[in-house]
């Protein structure tokens, strides 16, 4: 995984609320055995024109010039501001893998579905969630200046405005730990190997019919 | 001791490890895997070259991608057989309790799969790499959805590192009126507390009008509690669920069946347990419940309007409806009653048991599909479903009524096979989600019981079943 320490990053702003999985990434993208690539079909439904499938050359398909993501100034965007319950549905990891494929490292957000929010930490993207008068506030910052950019700062767990404002945000040990250091998380479980056993040995004994 | 909640019996029984910070390893006792989720977590074991921890903890079947007719052509599509291909190899590579494959007489959704096959028992922490994952929990048992990331680290190290959610209780006092089912309660839930109005929660359900539903329903309900926004819905374990449980492939047998029913017989939340949160509903006051929007939560009963986005104060929910009334192609106050249907789904993992069957043929007997109905698809939830409709001649019933009987899968509920909607098509859906371009680009889809969809196909629009 990817580690996360700083960013100072561009600001896309999509301002809609209960953003699901089927619209990050939709269904017919899931079809793909392997775990990259997913980027140019970011909300696919929104951003083109037309129907997209696999194996389209992405690049000659009619873009939506209303989305968002297709304004010029937003080109190279690295941190998605949202609204509430962003990743709503579907558990797809597709999800953040279109994100992250698509260069995006953070996402702000008033409020996530759990599984989503989950998600993103396995694949080096930050969810940050703020007061809804927060992300009101960064969408009015965002729309009203062009080339608007947040630092975020894992280690401080801050992000900052370009007026110096500074928001606090919480984030677990465990996260921020195996984010910094981009760490494998199977690896640092299977340090408890022994651990595992003793529990499984346990359980086997007080539940057998759960071992066939 | 404490008086703990069923989910803080669940929770505490499978924690192998625990942090400072709270997070912990939990053990997993059921892994159930299919074809659209897996792929790039077998590849990572291979990478790792690690093997699974627990091969026999897992159960699998592909349905996703699978057609639901002409199953002697195979499936057509070849990036969705690729990936069907890919589950059957690697389940060979790594091996499995049990698998399912296409065309296999137990193939079938893999929320409707587990539960018939007793590969989902009362107890049992339940992973899948699939949101819905939550129906398990009206078993009585801790089952979460969860992303591919999380697939390949139960299968590595049989644990899931989690943070245990809080409680909450939505409990449904009083009998329900004759023809509601769970999933109007389960629609009328997520009205009231909203799509993300259990995030961050595990959700029991309890109540009389809980307990008086049968196993189909309580499947129903905890099938949508991820509608409501909570990974895991909960129903406590009583002789109901013993009674589905006995006798199925994978339930326990003889001298280890008493012990089993004995500590089956604990899960449920004791009295006087606290919950975070307490959500009350009147069983009386539910009505069948048709979505008119693009989110669960935008739902209303059969006798309501829908909403005029010209009343709501908040800006950011008023451009939602705003949004959700352009793509859905409807009228500010128009009666739910006059919408009319150009497709009927009846399937997906909410809605495709033996007693949603029994209900939608009960509505279907002796009537006929409507002529401005364009197609009415009858989807089982697996082989075994199938048959038992079929013995049943619920089969015969559909046919007649010119509803088209199909093979099992997930089919319309996700349009990843053939199975979708054009542009424009507006259905009438037994699934669990009516997001933009869920059932096919552009397509419209309203949310309703087994009952409702079929009465909207012999109608030709919504209607209250209990005036058919
Ligand atoms: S039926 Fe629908 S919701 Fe259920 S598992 Fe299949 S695609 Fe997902």
């Amino acid at each position: 995984m990817k580690a996360f320490t700083t960013l100072d990053g561009l600001v896309c702003p999509l301002d809609r609320a209960n953003v699901d999985t089927d619209a990050i990434i939709p269904k017919q993208f899931l079809k793909s055995i392997k775990r990259s690539g997913f980027g140019p079909n970011l909300f696919d439904e929104w951003r083109y024109l037309d129907h997209g499938e696999p194996g389209m050359d992405n690049s000659q398909r009619p873009l939506n010039p209303d989305f968002v993501l297709n304004f010029p100034r937003y080109a190279g965007a690295q941190v998605l501001l949202a609204r509430e319950n962003f990743g709503c549905g579907s558990s797809r990891e597709h999800a953040p893998w279109a994100l992250e494929d698509q260069g995006f490292r953070v996402v702000i957000a008033p409020s996530f579905a759990d599984i989503f929010f989950n998600n993103c930490y396995k694949n080096g993207l930050l969810p940050i969630v703020q007061p809804a008068e927060v992300v009101d506030q960064l969408f009015r910052e965002c729309e009203a200046a062009e080339g608007y950019t947040l630092q975020v700062d894992l280690p401080t767990q801050t992000i900052t405005t370009p007026s110096g404002k500074v928001f606090a945000f919480d984030i677990t040990e465990h996260r921020k730990h195996c984010l910094l250091g981009g760490l494998d998380e199977i690896g640092l479980t299977l340090k408890h190997e022994a651990e595992i056993k003793a529990f499984e040995s346990k359980h086997r004994a007080a539940q057998p019919w759960l071992f066939a | 001791m404490t008086a703990q909640t069923l989910y803080d019996k669940l929770w505490s029984s499978h924690v192998v490890h625990e942090e400072a910070d709270g997070t912990v390893l939990l053990y997993i006792d059921r892994h159930l895997v299919h074809e659209v989720t897996s792929p790039q977590a077998f590849e990572g074991l291979k990478l790792a070259n690690r093997p699974l921890w627990r091969v026999d903890s897992v159960v699998s079947t592909a349905d996703h991608n699978t057609p639901t007719d002409h199953w002697d052509e195979g499936i057509k599509d070849p990036i969705s057989r690729q990936q069907v291909e890919t589950l059957d190899a690697n389940i060979k590579a790594f091996g499995a309790l049990a698998y399912f494959p296409f065309k296999d007489k137990g193939q079938g959704i893999v929320h409707v799969m587990g539960p018939e096959q007793g590969a989902t028992l009362p107890g049992m922490t339940v992973v899948c790499g699939d949101s819905h994952t939550s129906t398990h929990g009206a078993f009585g048992a801790l089952a979460h959805g969860i992303g591919t990331s999380e697939v390949e680290h139960v299968m590595a190290t049989q644990t899931l590192v989690a943070k245990k959610s809080k409680n909450m209780l939505v409990r449904v006092d009083g009998k329900l009126p004759a023809g509601i089912t769970g999933k109007d309660v389960a629609l009328a839930i997520i009205g009231k507390i909203g799509t993300a109005g259990g995030t961050g929660y595990a959700i029991e359900f309890g109540g009389e009008a809980i307990r008086e539903l049968s196993m189909e329903g309580r499947m129903s309900l905890c099938n949508m509690a991820i509608e409501a926004g909570a990974r895991s819905g909960l129903v406590a374990v009583d002789q109901k669920t013993i009674d589905y449980v006995k006798g199925r492939p994978f339930a326990p047998k003889a001298e280890q069946w008493d012990a089993a029913v004995a500590y089956w017989n604990t899960l449920h939340s004791d009295d006087g347990a606290q919950f975070d949160e307490v959500v009350v509903l009147d069983a009386a006051a539910i009505q069948p419940q048709v979505t008119w929007g693009t989110s669960p939560e935008m739902v209303t009963d059969i006798n309501g309007r829908v909403p005029d986005p010209a009343q709501e104060s908040d800006p950011v929910k008023k451009g939602s409806m705003e949004r959700a009334l352009a793509y859905m192609g409807l009228q500010a106050n128009t009666p739910i009653n006059e919408i009319p249907v150009d497709i009927v789904f009846i399937g997906s993992c909410t809605n495709s048991r033996i007693e949603d069957l029994r209900e939608a043929a009960a509505v279907a007997k002796g009537r006929s599909k409507a002529a401005n109905v364009k197609q009415v698809l009858v989807v089982p939830g697996s082989g075994l479903v199938k048959a038992q409709a079929e013995a049943e001649g619920l089969d015969k019933v559909f046919v007649a009524a010119g509803f088209e009987w199909r093979e099992p899968g997930c089919s319309m509920c996700l349009a990843m096979n053939a199975d979708r909607l054009q542009p424009g098509e507006r259905c009438a859906s037994t699934s669990n989600r009516n997001f933009e371009g869920r059932q096919g680009q552009g397509g419209r889809t309203h949310l309703v019981s087994p009952a409702m969809a079929a009465a909207a196909a012999v109608a030709g629009h919504f209607v209250d079943i209990r005036a058919l």
